[in-house]
């Protein structure tokens, strides 16, 4: 019998990304909490430098981690690791993809490389999520090659409420776009600024062709079940874990949450004595002082 | 006979492609996060997802014994990829087989392949392997049904179908049909001896 293997084909991107489901990816900056992340039952890390409180507060230029730091975390932990590229810096993802991280996140979180142009996600093997704040941009992502989608929400707040915006836009968007007549999509098309047939496909199916995670600003366990029952299909945490009192405990809580998101008893029984959550931020004073980061990569 | 009710275990992973795949081919389908759920159920699917994180859910939902349980009463049990590596002899211990994680690589190392599947017919599966892993090791009642690379993928012992790859990513519905076969005459030979569960 024929033997074709294919390796890299949209099945095998997304693929990984429906293995995540029901799961929880954590932000992690040494080997040491990748292991806590992996013991607390992440389903993959996400290997970066600074958690985004951390890049938030100190400014500058945020890039692409030090290869040799995510090798020692690929090295410590057996789970899929992912790594963040900037925007449109198709040259780090090429540096990502040669130390075979398994996903490579193009991220609003780093600073852009790029102001008009995202990655040619296409043209890699390993597979990409991104960043959105409503339909449009998950659709034009996913356009581009994106074979995940996660809310963009405000990374290193720990404020839920662009997360919770965000994914709502992009589930309204859906059924929206799901009662349309076929007549009615290339106009659709137009206002989301998205390719037609990812359109026409979202229209059909009634649901993105990738798996939807939620991203920025959980940092309890009744944020990421709240996030769950407004649609997410995973919970990414950045500094809402390792940022708080107690990492460990607070890591288990999340993933237990995000697993039994619709049983408030077994929520809460996760949520006692986890000591002090990370230290949140008000967003409209950020707005004013222009420091959003989901502004970035539309 | 009534529909077969089949659980798939929803703690992490593909477990929805599981769900639409077994209610298209006509079962009832429940998921099943607590001991609980697994009540009344003619089989058992645990999907792919990571092992670590499934494994855990496990144990801190006190699931462990209740699966086997389940086993030990007739209950069928299909496993896919992280559920192969669950259902191991390093973990439930539902079949005499040892898998290895990871086997065939990171994600770039992940691939899609035609399989000759034994009792499948002539016409090929198509195999997802993601971060797959394969047999290392299996006991002498263990049947290898498929293989790639010479590495046994799909195995059987008895009421348990294990597999590397993921059929719930495909629209080729023919090893599902497979496991509700197998699960069907594990019932009727559950009934035929009196052991009403």
């Amino acid at each position: 019998m024929r033997q074709v293997t294919e390796r890299a084909t949209f099945r095998v991107k997304t693929g990984l990304a429906e293995m995540l489901k029901g799961g929880v990816i954590m932000d992690v900056v040494t080997p040491e909490q990748a292991r806590i992340a992996e013991d607390a039952g992440a389903c993959a890390v996400m290997a970066l430098e600074r958690v985004p409180s951390d890049i938030r507060r100190d400014g500058g230029v945020a890039r692409m981690s030090d290869p040799a730091m995510i090798k020692g975390i690929q090295e410590a932990v057996s789970i899929p690791v992912m790594a963040k590229a900037r925007i449109g810096h198709f040259a780090e993802a090429q540096v990502l993809q040669a130390l075979e991280v398994d996903y490579i996140d193009e991220s609003e979180v780093l600073t852009p490389a790029d102001e008009r142009h995202h990655i040619d996600k296409l043209a890699f093997e390993v597979p990409f999520v991104c960043g959105a704040t409503n339909l449009g941009e998950a659709l034009r992502r996913i356009g581009e090659g994106a074979a995940m989608i996660r809310s963009k929400g405000e990374a290193g707040t720990g404020n839920v409420v662009e997360a919770v915006r965000h994914m709502r836009e992009i589930i309204a968007g859906i059924k929206r776009l799901s009662q349309l007549g076929p007549e009615e999509l290339s106009a659709a098309a137009k206002e989301h600024q998205a390719p037609l047939e990812v359109v026409h496909e979202v229209a059909d199916k009634g649901r993105l062709p990738v798996p939807l995670f939620c991203a920025g600003g959980i940092a309890t366990p009744a944020d990421a079940a709240l996030m769950m029952q407004l649609g997410a299909e995973g919970n990414f945490v950045g500094s809402g874990i390792f940022k708080s009192a107690d990492p460990e405990r607070r890591a288990r809580a999340i993933v237990e949450a995000t697993t039994h998101f619709s049983d408030p008893e077994r929520v809460a029984a996760a949520s006692i004595g986890l000591g002090e959550a990370m230290p949140g931020l008000e967003i409209s004073e950020l707005a004013a002082a222009d420091a959003l980061l989901q502004d970035r990569g539309a | 006979m009534p529909e077969l009710l089949l659980g798939v275990l929803a703690i992490q992973g593909g477990f929805e492609a599981h769900l639409r795949m077994l209610r298209s081919l006509g079962a009832e389908v429940r998921e099943v996060r607590s001991p609980g759920d697994l009540e009344g159920l003619d089989g058992l699917v645990i999907p792919g997802g990571e092992s670590t994180t499934i494994s855990m859910g496990i144990e801190s939902g006190g699931l462990a014994e209740p699966i086997r349980a389940l086993r030990r009463s007739g209950g069928t049990i299909f496993g896919t990829c992280a559920g192969m590596i669950v259902c191991d002899d390093a973990h439930l211990g539902l079949i005499d087989a040892t898998a290895a994680r990871n086997a065939f690589g990171r994600q770039l190392q992940s691939f899609e392949a035609d399989l000759a599947v034994e009792g499948l017919g002539d016409e090929a599966l198509r195999g997802v392997f993601i971060r797959a892993p394969w047999i290392e090791r299996h006991g002498p009642g263990v049947e290898v049904l498929a293989s790639h690379e010479g590495r046994p993928v799909a195995v059987r012992e008895g009421g348990v179908l294990a597999c590397a790859f993921h059929p719930e990513l495909t629209d080729d519905p023919r090893l599902h049909a497979l496991f509700m076969a197998m699960t069907t005459s594990a019932r009727e030979r559950v009934v035929s001896e009196g052991d009403f569960r």
